[in-house]
């Protein structure tokens, strides 16, 4: 507990970053509880009202109220940031780290199917991926994840490419270590830190991916409200006559992303011994 | 008293795109408990490979131990299969490196890295392989070994560091430790701080030793016997008193003539041995050192001079001397 104290003390943008994370995730948690309206019903009269008593952050051209919807988008918006960052980047880390541990042809495979898939737009992949599993939460969290896989893959190799040929691997095996426990116990915890900065800036792209699949009819389905979809449905339409339907949404997603940064930051320094005393 | 240590006709070769390169050619030696062999010879003379096919820690491909045994306690760990040979690493065989600064994983505390090497050969609890961590560390010399044991490795300097290698080395009581160049990174200072522990060790735990340098001053402190290497082979053999009396291959008249003496004249200058050691891809006919050597004869670029003894307990592989 003191230490907790400690690093809190140390690291000021890092616990501002989590607290960021916290509300935004225990808003999604509790979205039933604290939404002030239904974000599904429709209301006719109050068509793109401005922010009011009411509305406070004001309501869509169908008369939903925003902030409910905003609420009840954090919960999509959100599992799919860090669902699809949390399965795309551990398995690529796993991928890079056998990729570049053992080398040889595994490498070789593993590296040419990491280039082919890299030469693909990630939206263009992800599109794909949906269309053939249909549009639901979890298929887009897959669709999603997959083609995070390669650059993860990618960087995570070229780190431990370095790392194997530092002398403390040479004498963990002189010590009778296995190859698997050097890999893993090893090798790998020293790749954390580039895999932290790579899978915070990866959670933003995740809820921008998620809107543009949204938009075209394959993210999450109509009419369950996400952060990326309120976006982009009225960033054209309405940006100049009803602006708090772009603002907050694009408020909301910058938000996420810069708490995941400043946490994902502290959360380096704090794992690396070096950085201690 | 049987040999702990007996190697004998140990081959390893390189498949290289360029060519077979011969990293250690027929090279027999042996250790008995509580010994010290140094292995001496200029960079790329198969010192280190030499250590490296005893621990068999050779990357294979593109290396391969072609001939010869290595027999530690009568067991030949050329003919373990990978699981043995890693239950012998480091329990019965261990080496230590020459670069201790990153020797050591710096995301673990150093009393944690020789703990997780003895619950790894030893079926002991955590707490016994953390007192034993501590116990090492305290037989090394370093102060405050409890304290230490939760630092990690960027908290100690580079002596410390080596000295933590050798705890973890010698946590297990090998029977054999290899210590490759030990201190050549090291301050002088500690350099004789470091090879006055290891020596210590050795009489306390009768570890047999085999040490690796090119410091012919190391040698002349520590060493009970050597022998010299040249090119992939072993060019010399005796008790270091021997060899550094009365040396029999030029090579090592050479090595010794360009050290350093007290009270020679300020003017003089030091001696080298001329030329570079042949590329180990494309060796001579004959002796590999005949380029380099001021009396050599005809026969030397024909063939390769066999080792024989000059004296008892010296041998050298030289046709002229």
């Amino acid at each position: 507990m003191s230490d907790a104290w400690y690093y809190a003390r140390r690291y000021p943008l890092g616990v501002a970053g989590a607290i960021i994370l916290i509300v935004f995730v225990l808003t999604a948690l509790l979205a039933n509880v604290v939404a002030p309206f239904d974000p599904l019903t429709t209301n006719a009269r109050a068509s793109l009202a401005p922010p009011s008593g009411t509305y406070w952050i004001g309501a869509d051209m169908m008369g939903r109220d925003m902030l409910s919807r905003m609420i009840h988008g954090a919960r999509i918006s959100l599992a799919v940031a860090l669902g699809a960052t949390c399965i795309g980047s551990g398995l690529g880390a796993m991928l890079g780290l056998a990729s570049g541990y053992l080398g040889g042809w595994f490498d070789l495979i593993v590296q040419r199917i990491a280039e082919i898939m890299q030469s693909l737009p990630l939206l263009v992949m992800a599109l794909v991926i949906t269309a053939s599993l249909g549009p639901s939460l979890t298929n887009t969290i897959i669709a999603i994840a997959i083609p995070l896989i390669p650059n993860v893959a990618r960087v995570i190799r070229a780190n431990v490419l370095s790392l194997r040929e530092l002398n403390y691997v040479e004498a963990a095996r002189a010590v009778g270590m296995g190859q698997a426990r050097i890999a893993l116990r090893h090798v790998f915890p020293n790749t954390l830190a580039p895999l932290i900065v790579l899978a915070t800036a990866q959670l933003g792209s995740t809820i921008l991916t998620e809107a543009s699949l949204s938009f075209l009819g394959l993210g999450v389905p109509e009419p369950y409200p996400s952060w990326g979809r309120m976006l982009s449905e009225s960033a054209a339409e309405y940006i100049r006559s009803a602006p708090w339907l772009v603002i907050f949404p694009g408020l909301a997603i910058s938000l996420v992303v810069f708490g995941a940064n400043l946490f994902g930051d502290a959360l380096r320094d704090i794992l690396d011994p070096r950085q201690g005393d | 008293m049987a040999p702990v240590l007996e190697v004998s006709g140990l081959t390893t070769v390189f498949h290289t795109r360029t060519g077979v390169v011969r990293a250690v050619q027929d090279v027999s030696f042996s250790v008995e408990a509580g010994e010290t062999l140094a292995i001496v010879g200029e960079s790329g003379c198969g010192k280190t490979m030499t250590a490296l096919s005893l621990m068999r820690l050779i990357p294979m491909p593109p290396g391969e131990i072609t001939a010869g045994t290595v027999k530690v306690a009568g067991t030949d760990l050329l003919t373990l299969d990978e699981a043995s040979m890693r239950k012998m690493r480091g329990s019965q065989i261990a080496m230590i490196f020459q670069e201790p600064m990153t020797a050591l994983n710096p995301l673990f505390t150093v009393g944690r890295q020789i703990a997780e090497m003895v619950s790894l050969h030893e079926n002991v609890s955590r707490r016994v392989a953390n007192d034993r961590a501590v116990e090492m560390l305290q037989h090394v010399r370093i102060p405050a070994p409890e304290r230490r044991a939760r630092e990690y490795p960027h908290q100690m300097s580079g002596g410390m560091r080596q000295r933590a290698m050798i705890a973890m080395a010698l946590a297990c009581k090998p029977k054999v430790l290899i210590a490759d160049e030990p201190t050549t990174a090291l301050d002088v200072t500690i350099q004789a701080q470091v090879l006055d522990l290891i020596d210590d060790l050795r009489k306390e735990l009768g570890t047999a030793v085999v040490l690796i340098t090119h410091d012919l001053g190391v040698v002349a402190e520590t060493a009970d016997r050597m022998i010299v290497m040249y090119a992939g082979r072993k060019v010399e053999e005796g008790t270091t008193k021997d060899l550094f009396a009365d040396p029999c291959h030029p090579y090592l008249q050479g090595l010794l003539a360009s050290v350093p003496r007290l009270g020679a004249s300020g003017s003089q200058r030091l001696r080298e041995i001329p030329g570079v050691v042949p590329s180990l891809s494309d060796l001579p006919k004959g002796c590999a050192f005949a380029d380099r050597c001021s009396s050599a004869i005809g026969k030397c670029l024909e063939a390769i001079p066999p080792l024989e003894q000059k004296r008892p307990g010296h041998s050298a592989a030289c046709w002229v001397t």
